[in-house]
């Protein structure tokens, strides 16, 4: 059953208990009207619920979830997915800021661009790996300290084609996890502390699973996406800091 | 000669390096008390006692002995003193010592210079400039022993006004307060992280402070599987690294820390070396063993007051209220004008944490020159957040360089409602202070997560003895506030009538909000 609610003359305070609320009493699919800019939806909710958002949610969507699957029909500001455990969140617009912050595990799945320092500090663990998948170009500084987990910048399906894939400072910091980028990213812009390649089979195999679900969940042709080569972002070591010191 | 012919020849160069001749420390064995038992040689960690098969005898090798004292204080005869290398340089007020040998280690190896525990510059140590007052005739001191003495605090945001109403005849308070935590004495357990320190010390600190009515805080480390019933009593840790942080760790505690700084190292990141990241470790912080376990600078979603207001709601948000959040900074020199951004962002207790507050591991020069002592800090943050009248918004706990019972009451008087304990914690089971927690190799089994050596530290014992270090301050601070003539410690805070000056330019009294002794 379908659990309607209208976020119109709501604060987030007063939409989120709702939400507690209906989870609580059972309902496992919601749907929210008239979001705006309402802040933490979702946060630290612990729940296998589906969630449709219509509108545009604020800050920090989805923080710390653990389980929900939510799709925003339209665009959402800063910081989903801020240190998410396990879910989904689905943006069929572009995302701002932060996406995806010390993420720990889930899949972001966003149509087209993000906005600065995305994916920032993401890590795996165990058979945890969050997954960030971009349609359309990044800001400065993504992937930055990356420490695990799976990052896949499609530059497909952006406002902006004067742009480049991906701006400044990309993956500074990384120390684990893999950025794939679909088409070429000129040298310049990789650190040197980064090494980039040509994907192997292993990395195809990854790819093609990560693609299918996200082509099929935001209607994307995956042959289009296929079309052009992929390429993968590592860091060269996993203890940057290892030689630091003098004692 | 023939030029071609040299270089060939030439043996490999053997690197020489200084800073491995002239030793800090001086092992001394008495072969009169010695029974070649071997026991030093097992003790000590880092390799410092040998045996030499040939000689049948035991050696030494002075430039790997960091002073832990463990050797000293295990062998069963007593055979051994650990002394200052009696070798010295030709005196030099500006080039001592200290200063030649870490140059030697930095040709040596081209590294950040690294240490552990605490600032160890003779910067002026305000806490031993200020004393205490007591009655004398005109009004009569209480015995704490004869008449009950409060010594419990509320941790959080106080009312403007307290409103009551009459309902059925009852009076009753109009809003409910709180929530608060109750504290039954102002001495919590500064943030270590499991990982940092074994998981003895953090089961002795959990258990302590269950047992006392206080708290004690994860460090940034994640909680431990078995530590989770201790919950009313812990405050969990959010850093930048967002190590072992999930919605159950989140809402494990009474309270959340958003970790922005620390005294020790203010303005950069931390990270645990990847040989620290043991099974258990990695089970705890969710991130693969053996990895290095990095903590960025800044948290990456807070460049602002607004944005830290943002996480503060985030983690009030997704834990429903019901925890208080904290939100600690190092004492920089804008801790006022910060410390008033805190209160404002919707922080329910600022901590403050100064020049002289511990770590495992920090780059030398920060732990030494970045950062301003506690004592300035706290009586600027606390007179700044009066002057805006927003004192009561939030609670004022401080840490950094507490180290006794008068420490912690001079701090209430200077503004604080509690003070956090690190190395006092860490010294009462059994840190020598030997300044090497980041190598692992802790001789004394606390900052390490090595199977072998944290058995050398029980979690028992580790209990008893934190119980008792806050047991006997306690009992302290209740005569030193009975001989004031006070009898709760909220008469106490921010009452710097109680304190006095001796030896303190204008401007440190000034800035202290303290008259000078005599006046
Ligand atoms: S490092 Fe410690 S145990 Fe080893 S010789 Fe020195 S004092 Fe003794
Ligand atoms: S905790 Fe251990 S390594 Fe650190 S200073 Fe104390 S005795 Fe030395």
């Amino acid at each position: 059953m379908v659990f309607e609610i209208d976020a119109k003359d709501l604060h987030y305070r007063e939409l989120n208990q709702q939400i507690r609320k209906a989870i609580a009493e059972g309902a496992k699919h919601l749907v929210i009207k008239h979001v705006n800019g309402h802040r933490y939806l979702a946060a630290g909710v612990s729940a296998e619920v589906d969630i449709d958002v219509y509108g545009v949610p604020g800050l920090d969507l989805g923080a710390f979830m653990r389980g929900p699957r939510i799709r925003v029909h339209g665009n959402t500001q800063d910081g989903a997915g801020n240190t998410m455990d396990e879910g989904k969140i689905i943006v069929e617009g572009m995302a701002g800021d932060v996406v995806g912050y010390a993420m720990r595990g889930g899949k972001i799945f966003i149509a087209s661009d993000v906005g600065y320092r995305v994916g920032i500090h993401m890590k795996s663990y165990m058979d945890k790996i969050p997954v960030l998948v971009i349609g359309g170009k990044a800001g400065d500084f993504l992937g930055e300290y990356m420490a695990g987990g799976i990052i896949v910048l499609l530059g497909l399906n952006s406002r902006y084609p004067e742009r480049p894939l991906a701006g400044m400072f990309l993956g500074t910091g990384m120390h684990g996890g893999v950025i794939y980028v679909r088409g070429h990213l000129p040298e310049t812009q990789i650190s040197p502390v980064l090494k980039i390649e040509e994907i192997d089979d292993k990395d195809k195999a990854t790819l093609e699973n990560i693609l299918i679900e996200y082509a099929k969940d935001l209607n994307f042709d995956l042959e289009e996406i296929w079309k052009e080569k992929f390429f993968k972002i590592k860091p060269k070591t996993h203890r940057p800091y290892g030689k630091l010191y003098a004692y | 000669m023939n030029p071609q012919k040299e270089t060939k020849a030439k043996p490999k160069r053997k690197k020489v390096q200084f800073s491995k001749l002239y030793p800090d420390f001086y092992i001394e064995r008495d072969w009169d008390k010695c029974i070649k038992c071997k026991l030093c040689i097992r003790e000590c960690t880092y390799e410092a006692h040998g045996w030499d098969d040939k000689r049948e005898t035991l050696t030494e090798d002075h430039s790997k002995c960091v002073g832990c004292h463990r050797c000293e204080a295990t062998c069963p005869t007593g055979a051994i003193v650990i002394k200052h290398h009696p070798s010295r340089f030709r005196e030099h007020d500006t080039w001592k010592p200290w200063f030649i040998k870490n140059v030697y280690k930095q040709a040596d190896t081209g590294g950040v210079l690294l240490s552990a525990t605490g600032c160890a510059v003779p910067f002026r140590n305000y806490w031993d400039h200020l004393v205490l007052d007591a009655c004398q005739v005109t009004n009569p001191p209480i015995d704490p022993l004869r008449e009950p003495m409060e010594l419990r605090t509320y941790l959080g945001p106080k009312p403007d006004k307290v409103e009551v109403v009459l309902e059925n005849g009852k009076y009753h308070l109009k809003q409910k307060p709180g929530p608060w935590i109750k504290l039954e004495v102002p001495i919590m357990f500064a943030a270590m992280s499991y990982g940092a320190i074994s998981l003895h010390v953090h089961q002795g600190l959990a258990r302590a402070a269950k047992d006392l009515g206080t708290l004690y805080n994860t460090g940034e480390g994640g909680l431990h599987a078995s530590l989770y019933e201790y919950g009313s009593n812990t405050v969990v840790q959010c850093a930048s690294g967002r190590f072992g942080l999930h919605v159950d760790y989140l809402n494990a505690g009474v309270a959340i820390e958003i970790k922005i700084g620390q005294g020790a190292k203010p303005g950069i990141g931390g990270h645990l070396p990847g040989e620290k990241v043991t099974e258990e470790i990695s089970k705890t912080r969710m991130i693969p063993v053996g990895s290095d376990a990095i903590s960025p600078a800044p948290h990456h979603d807070i460049y602002s007051i607004e944005d830290l207001r943002g996480l503060i709601y985030a983690l009030k948000e997704a834990t429903e209220y019901k925890k208080l959040v904290f939100v600690k900074i190092a004492a920089v020199h804008n801790a006022p004008a910060i410390a008033s951004g805190i209160v404002r962002a919707g922080a329910d207790a600022v901590v403050l944490c100064g020049l002289r507050g511990g770590t495992g591991a920090a780059p030398t020069m920060f732990r030494d020159y970045v950062g301003i002592p506690i004592e300035l800090a706290l009586a600027a943050v606390d007179e700044r957040l009066r002057q805006e009248g927003i004192r009561h918004w939030a609670s004022l706990i401080v840490s950094g360089g507490i180290r006794c019972s008068a420490d912690v009451v001079k701090a209430i008087a200077l503004g604080a409602d509690a003070v956090y304990i690190g190395t006092p914690a860490l010294i009462a089971v059994g840190c020598t202070m030997c300044g090497r927690c980041f190598t692992g190799k802790c001789p004394w089994g606390i900052a390490t997560n090595n199977p072998e050596l944290i058995k050398r530290l029980d979690p028992d014992t580790a209990y008893e003895k934190i119980y008792n270090l806050v047991h006997g301050w306690a009992h302290e601070i209740q005569e030193l506030l009975g001989a004031m003539g006070l009898n709760s410690i909220e008469s106490l805070r921010g009452n710097r009538d109680k304190l006095r000056a001796v030896g303190l330019n204008e401007v440190e009294l000034r800035i202290l909000g303290v008259k000078h002794a005599g006046e």
